[in-house]
């Protein structure tokens, strides 16, 4: 029994959601990688090093260039006949090609599991996390995505897969990428980072997130997120949204400031190790998961925080 | 240029569900239910569609329980010209939903089909790429933005790093995410209006899709519960709490 594990990277390399993805696939048996873009030879060589790869299969090709689901899909179900199961970490990316690769091999997928119980059953979070299910697929292959917060990624290094290169069959183009606008930021990433420092509504405006919550976060080198309350007032852009239906973090310390505390906020941190709440409303639902709770005007306990640090 | 808008009904959202005791599923009995959020907004943005004159018609298609109709008079009112309902007690994985949107999209040609990026109920976020994959047409999932010129839809997306934006050729499936629009309200002429639009009760044997599940669910289980926290009384306290009983700062 082989996975192959499609990889998330970008110019900086290898996401670490791609990791936990390969740790999901490893409670399986062997794993291969799949590299696919344009110009991804530095990504092959950094994915031939994640411990536990024992192969790399890269996909080189103008086509690939922006991962499109349309030839990416093409792509993989093509490669799916040599392996029992199909996953990919439950990304953007990853959300929005692996159903479409289930669909053209008639399989149900499993979404973003948490638990692998064993080759056919897996554990994923219904209901915005306030259920587990335990689901057993009666489909021949698995088309997977994986939570990333609820496995450990494996080491970025340690590994020496060989590399092989696929040759990639043309696929009529009925979509074209057109331009992106990625938030630029030296912090760390969400989904990668140990601590967070997350705004909402009670922020009021972008300006106090960029006076109040980024030096915070300077400080304890950790990444910003948002409610989707925050996001939607345009206090931040919308890849900061942490959620049900934004991303799902589980930090060392996730620390809500001005957040009451939805149930589809908690869907996406609250796995974290330690919460810290502040609010000023202490009836706030936050302060039902927070292990810590400062009950205050954000506007006067943030900076004393920051000066304290 | 015809539409189809995939309308689901869920519990609400506001509801904090309960696992049942013996741990087979979630309560839903007596438990209100809803459209699902993201379906509004994927009614809304064909409405919006309908109003700029890109679209001609807009059916309203929700699959399941005969309940599933008053999901479908919540589009109608919000302005869909008329509803499909494929009726079935089978609980529907998105492989199947996907298969009878295939089976109406080609029936009724339509050029778009928008859903939302996701059911909050069984949280998949699969059937609307899954339904493309079907017709082999392309996908703008988790669109924030979406344009219809020259035979061509232009999509926003929300993705992990911001935002990308791409261009479709039509016929096209487009999911939608929580920016895209806010939702309308139905007004109440609108809603009696809706009581006079038609609803179409179809099987899926009517449309030649087997509905069968992949999936067997062993259990449903409650996630471990967080311990309850305390309360500190100022910012030094919480530094030390953090620095020397959690360790991690
Ligand atoms: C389908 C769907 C999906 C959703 N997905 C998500 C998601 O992924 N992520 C998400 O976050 N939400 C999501 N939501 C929205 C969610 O239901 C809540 O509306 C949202 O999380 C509220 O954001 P908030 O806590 O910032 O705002 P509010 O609920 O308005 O809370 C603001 C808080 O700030 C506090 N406050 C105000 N001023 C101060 C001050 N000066 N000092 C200290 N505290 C102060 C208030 O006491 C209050 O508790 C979703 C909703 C739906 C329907
Ligand atoms: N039973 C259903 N009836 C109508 N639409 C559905 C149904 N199930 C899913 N959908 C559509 O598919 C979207 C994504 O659902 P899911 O893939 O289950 O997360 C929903 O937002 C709906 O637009």
């Amino acid at each position: 029994m082989v996975s192959l594990v499609l990889i998330d990277f970008d110019d900086t390399g290898i996401k670490q959601p791609a990791r936990s993805a390969v740790a999901a696939a490893l409670k399986l048996g062997e794993v291969h990688a799949l590299v696919a873009g344009a110009g991804v030879g530095s990504a092959a060589q950094a994915a031939a090093k994640i411990a536990g790869v024992t192969k790399v299969l890269v996909a080189d090709d103008a086509s690939l260039g922006h991962a499109l689901a349309e030839p990416l899909a093409a792509l993989i179900v093509g490669l799916a006949g040599g392996y029992s199961h199909l996953l990919s970490a439950a990304t953007a990316s990853g959300k929005n090609v692996m159903p479409r690769v289930a669909a053209l091999l008639d399989v149900q997928p499993l979404s973003d599991i948490s638990d692998v119980v064993d080759a056919d059953t897996f554990v994923r979070p219904i209901y915005a996390g306030n259920a587990l299910a335990t689901v057993k697929s009666s489909d021949a292959k698995k088309v997977i995505t994986v939570r990333a917060s609820s496995f450990d990624p494996v080491a970025a290094e340690g590994g020496n897969a060989g590399i092989e290169n696929i040759t990639v069959a043309s696929v009529p183009c009925i979509s074209r990428y057109i331009s992106s606008e990625l938030s630029k930021s030296e912090r760390p990433e969400l989904t990668a980072a140990k601590i967070i420092v997350s705004g909402g509504r009670g922020m009021q405006n972008g300006e106090n997130f960029t006076k109040l919550l980024d030096p915070l976060a300077d400080r304890l080198g950790a990444a910003v997120g948002a409610s989707r309350a925050a996001v939607d007032a345009g206090y931040v852009p919308n890849d900061y949204q942490v959620g049900q239906t934004g991303k799902i973090v589980a930090p060392e310390l996730y620390i809500a400031v001005g957040i009451s505390g939805a149930i589809q906020h908690l869907a996406g941190m609250k796995d974290s190790k330690v919460i810290v709440a502040i609010n000023k409303d202490e009836d706030a639902p936050i302060f039902q998961v927070a292990d810590y709770g400062l009950v205050g005007d954000l506007f006067t306990i943030l900076p004393e925080l920051e000066k304290s640090l | 240029m015809k539409l189809l808008v995939a309308v689901k009904r869920v519990v609400d959202y506001n509801v904090k569900v309960r696992v049942k005791s013996d741990h087979s599923a979630v309560e839903t009995a007596g438990v209100k239910m809803s459209m699902n959020p993201f379906d509004e907004i994927a009614v809304e943005e064909a409405v919006r569609l309908k109003e700029k004159g890109a679209v001609t018609e807009i059916i309203a298609l929700s699959a399941g329980v005969t309940q599933a109709q008053e999901t479908i008079r919540t589009a109608l009112a919000m302005g869909a010209d008329r509803g499909i309902l494929v009726e079935t007690e089978v609980a529907l994985e998105p492989l199947a939903v996907a298969k009878l949107l295939q089976a109406v999209a080609k029936k009724e040609s339509v050029d778009l089909v928008l859903l939302g990026k996701q059911a909050i109920d069984d949280d998949m976020n699969a059937t609307g790429q899954m339904l493309a994959a079907l017709l082999g047409w392309p996908q703008g999932t988790f669109a924030s933005k979406v344009e219809i010129a020259d035979g061509k839809a232009t999509v926003t997306r929300e993705v992990d790093g911001g935002l990308e934006t791409v261009e479709l050729q039509l016929p096209a499936v487009v999911t939608a995410d929580l920016r895209l629009n806010e939702p309308r309200y139905a007004s109440l002429p609108n809603i009696m209006k809706a009581r006079k639009k038609t609803i179409d009760v179809v099987k899926p044997e009517d449309l030649g899709v087997d509905v069968t599940p992949r999936l067997t669910t062993l259990s449903v289980a409650e996630p471990p519960a967080r311990k309850a926290g305390i309360k500190v009384p100022d910012v030094a306290t919480l530094l030390d709490k953090l620095r020397n009983e959690a360790k991690v700062i």
